[in-house]
């Protein structure tokens, strides 16, 4: 069975994702992973979708749904392969201060140079307050505090506030 | 110790019984909690559901870890029932039974849990702050078929875990 991404993306309403997903679910379609959410007032979802069938049919079959709703589809293969093994420690960044250019470019870029992997982000911006949440991953031979060190600076740069802490799973 | 069930194993997600502490089996389950729990590093308690057995009986240890204020070090309870719990704190929690996921649960940093020990029967009350509050509210709820999956904060509050203790 192969896996296909899927975004949907357009005016919010009710009924969109149970109209997507009764097409999934009659082309035998499992839905793997997926996020759904407001963005700017638009809804978004992105889905990982198990199905024997290829893109263009499930693009075809969700064409009915999408396009009275004046929905934006893409249906597109992804590989199957495994996911390496991570080692490493996981982090969250919080930043948070005056909107301006540039801010989610200049802190992911040190993240990058610090060979830390961005697993989810998300960004609001309401008035002039700007919020972006990160989950990352480092490396086991890398030092969060460093990395901490290096956000600051940049963060200062910008003007804006961050906090790079261990995400600190307990298991109970 | 015996083997960890997971979620969605049905038994985590049935209420369990009250149970008999004086009956010899039930000494043998709980003395079967606290090795599994000693025998996952990092592991902070075991509910009963989580080594197959649908009885009111958990474990908890939190001795040494960074977060506690305070600890009752081994704790073995039967039929615990909750007191009282307030002061709620938001915080990222795993489980053994849920061992791909971890999820931003709000537990309350203080409770007052009642229960019998295992052999006698006799009752105890426990007052428990911080995380060792947490531990007691984490393990109470598996006895009401309950994971941390039913109390995550919100949607985008449950995380894939990539690494292990």
């Amino acid at each position: 069975m192969g896996l296909l991404a899927v975004t949907v993306i357009g005016r919010d309403g009710p009924g969109i994702i149970a109209a997507v997903t009764e097409v999934l679910a009659e082309l035998g379609g499992n839905l793997e992973d997926s996020s759904m959410t407001l963005l700017h007032g638009r809804f978004a979802m992105t889905l990982v979708v198990a199905v024997d069938h290829s893109a263009d049919d499930v693009a075809g079959a969700l064409a009915p749904v999408a396009d009275p709703r004046g929905l934006f589809v893409s249906v597109a293969d992804i590989p199957t392969d495994t996911e390496p093994v991570f080692t490493g420690n996981q982090y969250v960044l919080h930043v948070h201060g005056g909107d301006r250019p540039g801010i989610v470019s200049a802190l992911t870029h040190v993240v990058a140079e610090h060979r830390g992997n961005i697993t989810d982000l998300t960004t609001r911006l309401t008035g002039d307050l700007y919020v972006a949440v990160a989950e990352v991953e480092l490396p086991s031979d890398v030092d969060g505090d460093v990395v901490a060190r290096k956000l600051d600076e940049a963060a200062r740069r910008l003007g804006v506030e961050a906090s790079f802490v261990p995400a600190d799973v307990d298991v109970l | 110790m015996r083997a960890v069930h997971r979620a969605p194993d049905a038994i985590l997600s049935t209420p369990a019984i009250e149970a008999d502490p004086t009956d010899p089996q039930i000494l043998q389950a709980c003395a079967d909690l606290v090795a599994t729990m000693r025998a996952h590093a990092g592991c902070v308690g075991v509910a009963a559901p989580q080594i197959g057995l649908g009885i009111r009986a958990f474990c908890l240890d939190v001795t040494g870890h960074r977060k506690a204020k305070s600890s009752h070090g081994l704790v073995v309870l039967m039929n615990p029932r909750l007191v009282d719990a307030h002061d709620p704190v938001l915080a990222r929690e795993g489980c053994l039974s849920v061992p791909d996921l971890t999820g931003d649960v709000r537990r309350p940093a203080f409770v007052v849990v009642r229960g019998q020990v295992p052999g006698t029967g006799s009752e105890l009350e426990f007052r428990a702050d911080a995380f060792e509050a947490r531990a007691f509210s984490h393990e109470l709820d598996h006895l009401d078929g309950l994971l941390f999956l039913d109390r995550v904060a919100s949607a985008h509050a449950i995380y894939a875990r990539r690494n292990y203790l």
